[in-house]
């Protein structure tokens, strides 16, 4: 997993609540076996017309916002399925860095395991967010996990929670599963004493 | 001794928590690991770079189901187009070269992921339960922790049979009382996702109480509990009893002989203690809930079928009204439209919401001798499982259904989100049984309104949104 340190990058908003992940990857581009490729593919139904040619209102296929590396939105961003091809898909199209009010637990999760950063701040400033890239799209936000901060220049400066155990992952680019091999002991203990109590679990 | 009562998902949490850090982060232990097609190839494929193998292969069974056609002729070659005929074998190879146990495509077993868990006694109370799939929630029903995860966390319970979680607040939802003739438990469900919003119960464990909840059938109480992610949950419990127990005795994947009885005395402590307490209490009266439609493209845009299409205006939130206008003009209804003239042009019975056989026998019992109208241009029913479908067919559900004008499929996901051929077409309106009717999940385009099996029947035969009570 790639680290996450800092960002400074073009914020893109998508004035768009409950955003599911069927809005954010079809089913269709789910029969993939791999994870990359699917950048195309992101927000297909809102983003390409029937016949493959781009829509022209939404945001990402404006110029202002194409290289954009943050995607801002509403409330319940990445609603529905548990599939990583959300996360993939967006990380795919270049986005590192996701805020909203508030995500759905699944996609929220699915995100960290894939060096995303998904800031979640009170409504009043992701509206003001919202407002300053719409007016000012050029301008690059900056991202400073380390320092838990959201800044443009010294226009403003918000400061976001984090879960510090996620936090580290995330800076350090580790992988959860080398960190839980290192508990096989716990694990092992674990497994004998359930043996005991619910033995009808395992094969004997 | 005396201890603090707990809550039954405190006591699943505390029997598998296997190590805690300071930060309050556990990695906790999983029993039972199910596995599809579709979020799997990317986890094996991480296994096989790191050269690891599955823990335990004796916790895991897969199956295929979401890219499967329904078609008779789905074994032949040229069944399935070239993309899902290789999200298959990838299963098919990952399977056989970590063995893993498979239910494949000719196997009578095979069906819904979240079907065959307790068809098979695979799904069991108290267990901790995953599968790379939102709707495992539905595992809940028999008062297991089940949850669906991602892609990465497939592959970290198949390298270590554990997650590492933090502890969920809980809310209880209790339904007292009893539910009216006609209403299900698909209705009660779509009623608690209108009260608490798609997103009310993000971060919290559901669990279901109240007389109307404990006096239905376990395939009821895994309808409501499937639908809990619709909710925001990511699981739903309803706390184990004679009726989970009666249902399990005697599947071939459950317990038997002495193992039983060691098993039901530990499953019989779990349930809430009295004067545990929760983060958060709703209460409902069943009297309260009428036969339920969505109308928009969110589970929480619910009526009852007596309703009219609601108007942007008629919703405080200035995000919601311009959601509302979006979803009106993507659903093509005009507010103040009484729902019930609303008119389907596709049926779609199955998924794992009500793809069982109390499902099918509520169809069964509602369009036996009559056929379905004329506007509807194709009425399907997909049955679970291949297990659900062979005994529709001994109870002779199926030739009622046929007799109807319904076309009667193989087992699988189906059109509840259309990874394969059945899909709706762009405009296409549908009555359908499943979960979701997010815009495009039945096919791009697609307008979907979610029911009961009942009300899925009733629609097929008048041609339109129909409240079962007057049919
Ligand atoms: S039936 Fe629908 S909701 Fe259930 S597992 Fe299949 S696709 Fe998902």
């Amino acid at each position: 997993m790639e680290k996450f340190d800092k960002l400074s990058a073009i914020a893109a908003p998508l004035r768009m609540i409950n955003v599911d992940t069927d809005i954010i990857i079809p089913k269709q581009f789910l029969k993939t076996v791999k994870r990359t490729g699917l950048g195309v593919n992101a927000f297909n139904d809102i983003r390409y017309n029937e016949d493959g040619s781009e829509k022209t209102d939404f945001v990402l296929n404006k110029d202002a916002y194409r290289d954009a590396g943050i995607l801002i939105t509403g409330e319940n961003f990445g609603c529905g399925s548990s599939r990583e091809h959300a996360p993939w898909a967006i990380l795919d199209m270049g986005i590192r860095c996701l805020i909203a009010p508030s995500f759905a637990d699944i996609f929220y999760n699915n995100s960290f395991k894939n060096g995303i950063l998904p800031i979640q701040l009170p409504q009043e400033q992701v509206d003001q967010l919202m407002d300053e890239a719409e007016t000012n799209p050029e301008a690059p936000l900056e991202i400073d996990l380390e320092n838990q901060t959201i800044k443009r220049g010294n226009k403003f400066s918000f400061d976001f929670d984090i879960d510090p155990f996620r936090k580290h992952c995330l800076l350090n680019g580790l992988d959860d599963i080398g960190l839980t091999l290192e508990k096989k002991a716990h694990i092992a203990d674990f497994e004998n004493n359930d043996k005991q109590k619910r033995s009808w679990l395992y094969k004997s | 001794m005396t201890t603090t009562p707990r809550t039954l998902y405190q006591k699943i949490w505390d029997d598998h928590v296997i190590h805690t850090d300071e930060n309050g982060t556990s990695l906790i232990y999983i029993d039972r690991h199910l596995v599809h097609e579709v979020t799997s190839p990317q986890a094996f494929e991480g296994l096989k770079m790191a050269n690891r193998p599955v823990q335990r292969i004796d916790a895991t069974l897969a199956v295929c189901d979401h890219n499967v056609p329904t078609t008779t002729d789905r074994l032949e070659e040229g069944g399935m187009n070239e993309e899902s005929r290789i999200q298959v074998e990838t299963l098919y190879k990952n399977c056989e070269d970590f063995g893993v146990q498979l239910f494949d495509m000719a196997d009578k077993r095979q069906g819904i992921v979240h079907i065959i868990g307790p068809e098979q006694g695979f799904t069991q109370p108290g267990m901790t339960i995953v599968c790379g799939d939102s709707h495992t929630s539905t595992h809940g029903a028999f008062g297991a922790l089940a949850f669906g995860i991602g892609t990465s966390e497939v592959e970290h319970v198949l390298a270590t049979q554990t997650l590492i979680q933090k502890p969920a607040k809980s809310m209880r939802i209790t339904v007292n009382g009893e539910l009216g003739d006609g209403v299900t438990a698909k209705d009660m469900i779509l009623a608690i996702i209108g009260e608490i919003g798609t997103a009310g119960g993000t971060g919290y464990v559901l669990e279901y109480a109240g007389d109307a909840v404990q006096s239905l059938s376990m395939e009821g109480r895994m309808t409501m509990c499937n639908m809990s992610i619709e909710g925001g949950a990511r699981a739903g419990l309803i706390a184990p009893d004679a009726t989970t127990f009666d249902y399990l005795k005697g599947r071939p994947m459950a317990p038997q002989a002495e193992q039983w009885d060691k098993a039901v005395a530990y499953w019989a402590t779990l349930k809430s203690d009295e004067g545990a307490t929760y983060d958060k209490e709703v209460v409902l009266d069943a009297a309260d809930i009428a036969p339920t439609v969505t109308w928009g493209t969110t589970p929480e845009d619910v009526m009852p079928i007596t309703g009219v299409v609601p108007a942007p205006s008629d919703f405080d939130d200035e995000a919601k009204q311009k959601s509302v206008a979006r979803m009106l003009d993507y659903m093509g209804l005009t507010a103040g439209t009484p729902l019930t003239d609303i008119t389907v042009d596709k049926i779609f019975i199955g998924s794992c919401t009500n793809g069982r056989i109390e499902d099918l026998r509520a169809v069964a019992k509602v369009v036996e001798g009559k056929t379905i109208a004329p506007n509807i241009k194709l009425a399907m029913v997909v049955p679970g499982s291949g297990l659900v479908k062979e005994q529709a067919e001994a109870e002779g559900i199926a030739e009622i259904l046929i007799n109807a004008g319904f076309d009667w499929r193989e087992a699988g996901c189906s059109m509840c989100l259309g990874m394969n051929p059945d899909q709706l077409e762009p405009q296409e309106r549908c009555a359908s049984t499943s979960n979701r009717n997010f815009e495009g999940r039945q096919g791009r385009g697609g307008r979907t309104h979610l029911m009961s099996p009942a009300m899925a029947a009733a629609a097929a035969i008048t041609g339109k949104l129909t409240d079962i009570r007057e049919l």
